[in-house]
Parts: C-alpha cells; structure tokens; sequence
C-alpha cells in the first residue's frame, strides 16, 4: 500500500454541505421545511410564547409559599398560592385520621417507603426472584399495610378505615382493587375460553356487565344495595363497600386484558403439554399462565391506570379521596377560593402516578414486541 | 365407536355436565337468596318494591331538559327517566361531534412532520389522558369557568354564541311551517341519496375505464346547492331564534348551562387526547413501502393521502374510536359533581332517594347504559365485519 501511496493520492472525503448535517439540517428539516410546515412552526411559537410565560410566573416565580395562613396569598395575588397545599398536606396525603394524630404519620409513610422498595425493583429489568418479590407484593404487603396503617395490633393504636384519606385512600382503594380483581380476572379469562358452553357464556355475561355499566353506578350499587342484599345485621363499611365494586367492575377490565394474554400463545404449547400427559389445570398453571401473564402486563398495567384514575370517581358516594380532600379544603374557609391550586396539586399527583405507569407499559411493550421479533 | 375406556368420573364429558350443573345451581341459588333478602330488606324499610310510582309525581325540580317539558307537580318519576336518558344522549352526542374533530386535529399534529407541532400534541396527550376525568370537569366548572367566566352583561361573544358565567348561549333553529319543513327535509335526503348512487357510478366508471371524479366535492356541492337553493323556493320553513342580550339576561335561542358546558369541554379534551393517539396508530400503521409505492406509481399527495393513507388508517383508528365513543357515554355519568341532570344524577340518585326503589332505579339504570354498550358492539362488529371483506 505504502508502495502505491505516492502514485494514487486518496483525496479525503468532502464535508457534506453545512445545510444538510448538523442541528441547521435538523431545524431546517423539522421546523421550517415548508411553507405551510414554517407557518405552523411559528404559529406555535407563538402560542407557546403568549401563554407559557405568564404560566410560569404565575406557577412559580411569583407563587407563594412561605407562611401558614392565607394572609401572604391574599396579599401577592398574582402568584400561585402553595402556602395551601403545604399547609394541608398531611391532609392531602394521609386524610383526617392522621391530621388529627400527627404523631402517627410515621405508619402511612412507613407503608408507602416499604411499597417503594417492594416496587422499585420489581420494575428493574435485570432484578432476580421477582417471582418471589411480586408474591411478597400482592400476598404480604397487603397484611403488612393494614396491620401498619390500620393498627390495633402490636399495640399500634386503631385508625378506622373510615377515617383514611387522601392519597393514602386512593392508593389503599386501587391496590385492593387490583390485587382482588387479579385471580378473579384470570378465572374468568380462562372461563370465557372454556369449552363448556355454560361456564363461557357466564363468563361473557359476567364481563360484559360490568365493562358496559359505568363505574359511578356501580359505586351507587354498592354504597345503596350492598347493604341490602344481605340480612340485616351484616354491616359493611363505607370503604369496603367502595372495595367491593371496583373489585368487581376492575376484574371483568383484568379478564379481557388477560385473555389478550391467553390468545397470544401459540396452540402448540397446549398440544404439546397434553401429549405429556397433563391435565387442564397442570397445563394451565405450568404452561400457558407464565406466558400468557407475561405478554398481558401491559395491559393488565393499562387497565390499573384506568382504575386508578376512576377511584376519583369515590369522591361522589362521599368517601374523601385525595380529589375529595383537594375539593373541600379549596371550599373551607381558610382557603376559599384558591380552587385552581388544590385541583392542579391533585392532578400533578394523580399524573405523576399515571404517567409513571404509562411510561413503564409502554416500555414492556416496546421490549415484548422486539422479544417476539427476535425470536 | 368403541365404548369409552374411562371410568365414568374420568369421562371429560360427564365430568364437563357435572362442573356445569354445579355452576348453574350455585348462580341461580346466589341470584335467587339474593332477590329473597333485598326484598325483605326493602320491605322492612316499608318500601314494597313495584313499579307503581313510575306514575307518582316526582317531588324535585329539574332545571333542563330542552326535548321535554318539565312542570313541577305533574312532571311523573317514568317522564324523569326519560328526561334524564334524553340529557346524557345530548352530551354524549356534543361530546362525540366535538372530540372526534378536536382528537382528529391533534392526532393528525402528532404525526406531522413538525418538531414543534408534534412535541406541542404529545404534551397535550399525555396531560389529559393521565388526569382523572372527574377532576379535570370540576377543575372546569369550578376552579375556571365559575370563577373566570363574566355574567351575562359582558358575556363571551363567537358569532352568534354567547358564553358566560350562567352557561352557553347557543342559536335555535325554530320550525315555522311543519309541513313545508318535512318536505324540505326530504328534498335533502333525497339529494344524499342521490350523490352516494352518483358516487356508486363513479365508482364502477373507475373501476371500469380508470377515469377518476372528484366525487367528494361534487356531491358536497350538489347537496349543498339543492339544499339551499330549495330552503328559499318553500319559503324558509325554517329560521334561527339568535339570543339578544335583554336588560339583565339573554331572551330567545336556547341555553346550555354552565355544568353541561363544563361537562362537555371536559369531555371532549379527556377523549379527544384518547381519539389523538389512536389517530397516529392508525396513521404510523401505514407501512413505509406502502407511500413509497404509491409514490413510485406516480400518484400526486392528495391521491395518495386520500386512496392509500386515510382508507388503510381508517382501518385501525375506527374500531378503538368507536369504544372510546362508548367511553364518552359512560362517563358523562360523571356529570353528578357538577349538577347536570342525567339520567344518573336525576334516576339513579334523586329519584332513588326519594322513592327507595332501589332495585327497579338500578335495574333500569343498569340496563339502559348496557344497551348502549350492546349498540355500540353491534355498530363495531358490522364494521368490522365489512373490513373483512375488502381484505384480501
């Protein structure tokens, strides 16, 4: 090579022009690529530029948020006023049992803290035993959060459900609502693809009475009939009451995400696992679930962000979720009338919520389609 | 046939009947000791559950019902129902019209080629639909529009819509000559007819000779022209009632109340978010090689979006769009935190209050949004039943 260097001198490639590489190419691109394409980019400049200032300061830079009466917010009133939200956020966040016993925050926070530790790994890729961890999840935890949260045991003071709030309400509603609804949902999953006639169409019935009915009736049902349908003496609270219903509205939404599941395997794997010599419920258990699971999480994590969303919807038959307590502390007299900074904190926790789980479905579901691609 | 060689218990099919058998027992049993208590219950309580009082006078006003006149002191708790299923289609249907345009329009940004544009709709998309629709309607109502809006001296002006703190105030189309209205409306319906057989022909024609027509606009055009045109030869059979602003309200046109307004701007921004991104799955779903072909073919933009992108995205856009239509529907429920009177906020809870019928209020309340679920799966099977076809 060195040989020939001096004969054929390689001329070293040319730089494309300025306007095709580079952050100008980009812009030019995606911005201003068109006429129409330039009109629209400045017509949204525009609105970004009219609206998100003035949000801004409003939001943050003028906000309020020393002081603990709404003096301050009165006088500054061109910012936002989140000496509310810190004033009641023990409110917020725990409800009136433990705004009325401060001393015993700690047990709320230590079931959240323990929630976050069971949960965080979980949703790491490369973490080992998650089996093991999702079952400390849904079979321990639960135990763990009512024995911690609602006391009476190892001489923890008792806190009645009825008197639980906030976030801590919603949460409380939501994973009882998942975790409830989960065999159930699975149950009636594999009932609407049996073979027996009967327990299929039971099944079908089941799931389609509940998708097509609306929560909030659902809530009136078991708030106005529950008491009913049993003998008198029965009593139920009103947040198990609450429970009831969206366990049951939440497990026909789990059953079609799971038979999404279930539809996806291949019949193969039946085949296969009868030509060993298993019975339904061994193939069920050891072959098809595992994988139909799998595949059916982001829906499964789909319908628990619908669900998490409409347990708001207990608001209405009178419990105090965290909307509920964002609501009536906007309408008590200390803070009347900064409704706009109780609604946005509810939503800004709400959406963090959800937003977090929508990025994490959709993750699993990037992930499970380049798995099958793969494969 | 050789005879099985199980034994009986190990027979799948008896084993099948007896599983069955069980279950049918054990649902009916449920159903049954559940229908005996509730009414014990019921009756305990000194309510003797019959629907008689469907024709008892219901003791409540309700403030808005624009297709039945209601009285207080004659209007019957049966006139109730219908007042307030009537309520929730009219929102339901507000919300539909209003959130497939707005879904559209963002669905359609989210998949431009603009940064700007694209990034605005993402952001848009992920706010609403990660925020429960409950509170984003009493974030409406409440915190903005109560708050914000100005009383009706000073209402909001869009054309002939006045907006302020009371609610909307919306033109009313009024029908003067009955008779010369129902033929008008049939000269209409007879110009639609006549421009889908046009668009038939032209369809054979196409498929025949490959000479296109603009059939679009030419039918719009033509309906359009003989719908106007015969409106002036009847002699208007029917005009406009605009509301004018009067010494301290609005007189004539009619009036959508601030909760139904609410209501329905939050509706349409909840499920417009959802319509958007089933509008860019629809869209991302037409593969790469597909615009290139239709390219390589020679087919102009306009060719290509409307014969290669809209029929192939429509495909995947329509069905979801249609549950989320469904989605709408039942939640318009949700209208009890802000007072509009639909049929669960005035059936389900006040008469329900009221009377104590809690099993045929539920029942009947039940039933009527199950048969819009079983309309809207009858509505989605036809059509997917038709796409079936055109596939190859």
């Amino acid at each position: 090579m060195s040989l020939n260097s001096n004969k054929f001198e390689r001329i070293p490639d040319r730089l494309p022009p300025i306007n095709s590489i580079g952050w100008v190419a980009w812009v030019k691109q995606n911005l201003f690529g068109s006429v129409s394409n330039t009109l629209i980019t400045l017509l949204f400049f525009y609105l970004i530029f009219l609206y998100i200032p003035p949000f801004l300061d409003w939001a943050v830079f003028n906000a309020n948020i020393s002081g603990t009466d709404r003096s301050v917010c009165d006088d500054n009133k061109s910012g936002a006023c989140w000496t509310f939200v810190k004033v009641r956020i023990e409110q917020l966040l725990f409800g009136l049992y433990f705004t009325l016993n401060p001393d015993q925050t700690w047990r709320p926070i230590l079931a959240f803290i323990v929630f976050a530790c069971l949960l965080i790994p979980l949703v790491i890729e490369r973490t080992p035993h998650k089996k093991w961890l999702l079952l400390t999840l849904i079979i321990l935890y639960p135990v763990f959060f009512v024995s911690v949260v609602g006391g009476g045991v190892f001489g923890i003071p008792e806190s009645d459900a009825s008197q639980w709030g906030g976030l801590l309400l919603t949460f409380a509603l939501a994973f009882v609502g998942i975790v409830l609804a989960l065999p159930l949902g699975i149950l009636l999953a594999l009932g609407r693809r049996s073979k027996m006639p009967i327990v299929r169409s039971f099944s079908i019935i089941y799931i389609e009475f509940w998708r097509g009915t609306p929560l909030i009736t659902i809530l009136f049902m078991a708030s106005v009939m529950l008491p009913l349908f049993f003998p008198s003496g029965v009593e139920f609270d009103k947040v198990v009451r609450a429970m009831i219903g969206i366990t049951l509205f939440q497990s026909a939404y789990t059953a079609e995400a799971v038979r999404g599941g279930l539809q996806a395997i291949d019949k193969g794997q039946t085949e296969a696992s009868m030509a060993l010599g298993m019975g339904y419920w061994q193939q069920t258990i050891f072959i098809i679930l595992p994988q139909a699971l799998r595949i059916s999480i982001p829906s499964i994590v789909n319908t628990f962000i619908a669900l998490f969303k409409d347990t708001s919807l207990v608001s209405i038959i009178g419990l105090l979720d965290l909307l509920k307590i964002a609501q009536n502390s906007s309408r008590s007299l200390d803070w009347n009338g900064y409704d706009i900074e109780a609604y946005m904190f509810a939503g800004l926790v709400f959406w963090m919520f959800c937003f977090g789980m929508s990025m994490y479905s959709q993750k699993l579901e990037r992930k499970l389609d380049t798995d099958r691609n793969t494969e | 046939m050789s005879k099985s060689p199980l034994t009986l218990h190990r027979n799948p099919k008896f084993r099948a009947a007896i599983v069955q058998a069980a279950l049918v027992f054990l649902v009916f049993y449920a159903f049954y000791s559940l229908y005996q208590t509730t009414v014990f219950n019921l009756e305990e309580r000194g309510i003797r559950t019959s629907p008689s009082f469907f024709d008892q006078v219901a003791p409540f006003k309700v403030g808005f019902s624009p297709f039945l006149d209601f009285e207080l002191g004659t209007t019957t708790y049966i006139k109730v129902f219908y007042i307030g299923v009537l309520n929730t289609l009219l929102v339901a249907v507000l919300g539909i019209i209003a959130a497939t345009f707005l879904g559209f329009f963002i669905g359609i940004l989210r998949s431009s080629n603009n940064w700007l544009a694209k990034k605005v709709a993402l952001i848009y998309v992920e706010i609403f639909r990660n925020m429960p629709l409950l509170l984003q309607i009493m974030f409406w109502n409440f915190a903005i529009f109560l708050a914000f809006l100005p009383p009706p001296k000073q209402s909001l002006e869009f054309g002939s819509f006045f907006l302020n703190g009371r609610g909307l105030h919306t033109p009313v189309p009024i029908v003067e000559h009955s008779l010369l209205f129902k033929v008008w409306l049939g000269v209409v319906i007879l110009s639609i007819l006549l421009s889908f057989i046009f668009r038939r022909w032209a369809k054979i024609r196409f498929n025949n000779t490959g000479k296109s027509l603009p059939v679009l606009s030419i039918s719009f055009s033509f309906i359009i022209i003989i719908s106007i045109s015969a409106f002036y030869i009847l002699g208007q059979p029917l005009t406009v009632d605009i509301p004018v602003l009067g010494k301290f309200n609005f007189k004539g046109g009619g009036q959508l109340p601030l909760p139904l307004f609410s209501l329905w701007f939050a509706l349409t921004i909840y499920t417009s978010a959802f319509i958007a991104e089933n509008v860019r799955a629809g869209i991302s779903s037409v593969s790469k090689g597909q615009i290139e072909a239709a390219r390589s073919i020679g087919l102009t933009r306009s060719q290509m979006v409307k014969m290669i992108i809209i029929p192939q995205s429509m495909r995947v856009i329509i069905p979801p769009t249609i549950s989320q239509y469904l989605n709408l529907t039942k939640n318009s429920s949700l209208a009890m935190a802000v007072g509009y009177e639909e049929v669960v906020a005035v059936w389900a809870n006040i008469s329900l209050n009221q009377t104590g019928q809690a099993l045929i209020i539920i029942a009947m309340t039940i039933i009527f949004f199950e048969f819009c679920s079983l309309f809207t799966s009858f509505i989605l099977n036809m059509y997917n039943k038709r796409i079936q076809i055109t596939e190859r």
